[in-house]
């Protein structure tokens, strides 16, 4: 008999940015005694982790279309409204706003009101916040290449920066067609 | 990318929230798996950043469990006992918690019949051992004080002790 109440569906959704945040400080305590530590955990969080959130993001879309029975999207408006309302919610538990739309609709903000990637992090004073914040543009890339689209994501505000809120910019580039590997039936 | 990921088949997990840690671990596994070998060849170092992102993970959900504790207390054992809630719950985020009784039952008696402040440790021994035996059923281990300002207000510290 216990009066601990079991772990809901908020904190399964907690369990990526808490462990995102985990290892970012881990590696953080684990290069502190290295001559160069900023240089390493640059290099390990940008270049040699950075390309992984691709990784992810091309896992995880199959997961998505599996999970949310979502269509095939007929514009980026609508591919906004599924990864802010849908996917967003599934996966981190919180559903950000979109807003700024380009004239062209083929750029839009998500609008975090906290860095979800941060809330679990002690980071150094002179880190930037982009190191680990990009984990979450390439997750984004990765899955929307999967469906086509290829995308550019990038963190313009962050509030750990001091900015008011955390926003995501994404910009529409091109459809992707399927391409046959030169020399494949 | 070089060598092979095993990813879990994700489809399996009822809770969509721990997909993207399942993919965020075998990449993880992928990229310091490798590198932890090279840099400390120590007992218990090879998994060295793995091991202590886990730790301190577990640390963190360890820490809401404790927290879920203390609303225990404040909620089902204060309305079990004293047929109230407690007024307030403040934590320092290591371990310490004060819970804020603004009309505390047991006190009121004393309060009435306008006891000696110094008295009412004695007033205040059983919710003692209510407290941490509360807690020690729970898996925690515990200290707990108090101060009384102003009958029948009273606040409880409680220490919860790190084995």
């Amino acid at each position: 008999w216990r009066g601990i109440v079991l772990p809901g569906t908020e904190s399964c959704s907690e369990l990526f940015t808490l462990t995102y945040g985990a290892l970012v400080t881990q590696l953080c305590k684990d290069y502190e005694n290295d001559e160069d530590v900023n240089k390493q955990l640059d290099k390990i969080l940008f270049s040699d982790f950075l390309p992984r959130g691709y990784n992810i993001g091309v896992r995880l879309i199959e997961d998505f279309l599996a999970r949310s029975n979502v269509g095939r999207c007929h514009d980026f408006r609508e591919t906004a409204d599924v990864i802010a309302k849908v996917a967003f919610k599934m996966y981190l538990g919180i559903t950000p706003s979109i807003t700024n739309w380009s004239p062209a609709g083929d750029e839009f903000s998500l609008i975090l009101e906290n860095n979800p990637l941060v809330d679990f992090v002690e980071l150094p004073d002179n880190h930037s916040s982009l190191i680990y914040s990009n984990l979450l543009c390439g997750v984004l890339r990765g899955a929307l290449e999967m469906v086509q689209m290829a995308v550019e994501a990038k963190f313009v505000q962050d509030t750990l920066k001091g900015d008011g809120v955390t926003e995501i910019r994404m910009r529409f580039i091109r459809r992707i067609e399927d391409n046959l590997p030169a020399g494949e039936e | 990318s070089s060598g092979r990921c095993w990813y879990h088949r994700a489809r399996g997990w009822r809770m969509a929230g721990a997909v993207p840690f399942v993919f965020l671990h075998a990449e993880m596994v992928a990229e310091l798996g490798a590198r932890d070998t090279d840099t400390d060849p120590g007992p218990g170092g090879q998994k060295r950043s793995l091991e202590g992102t886990g730790f301190r993970v577990g640390q963190a959900l360890g820490e809401r469990e404790e927290l879920d504790a203390l609303k225990f207390l404040c909620k089902d054992l204060w309305v079990a006992v004293f047929q109230k809630q407690v007024d307030g719950l403040c934590t320092n985020h290591q371990g310490t918690y004060v819970l804020q009784d603004n009309s505390f039952p047991l006190l009121i008696p004393m309060a009435l019949g306008l006891q000696y402040l110094e008295e009412a440790p004695k007033f205040l021994a059983f919710t003692f051992g209510l407290l941490r035996g509360a807690l020690r059923t729970l898996g925690f281990e515990s200290l707990v004080t108090s101060s009384v300002a102003t009958l029948p207000a009273c606040k409880f510290q409680v220490v919860i002790r790190k084995s």
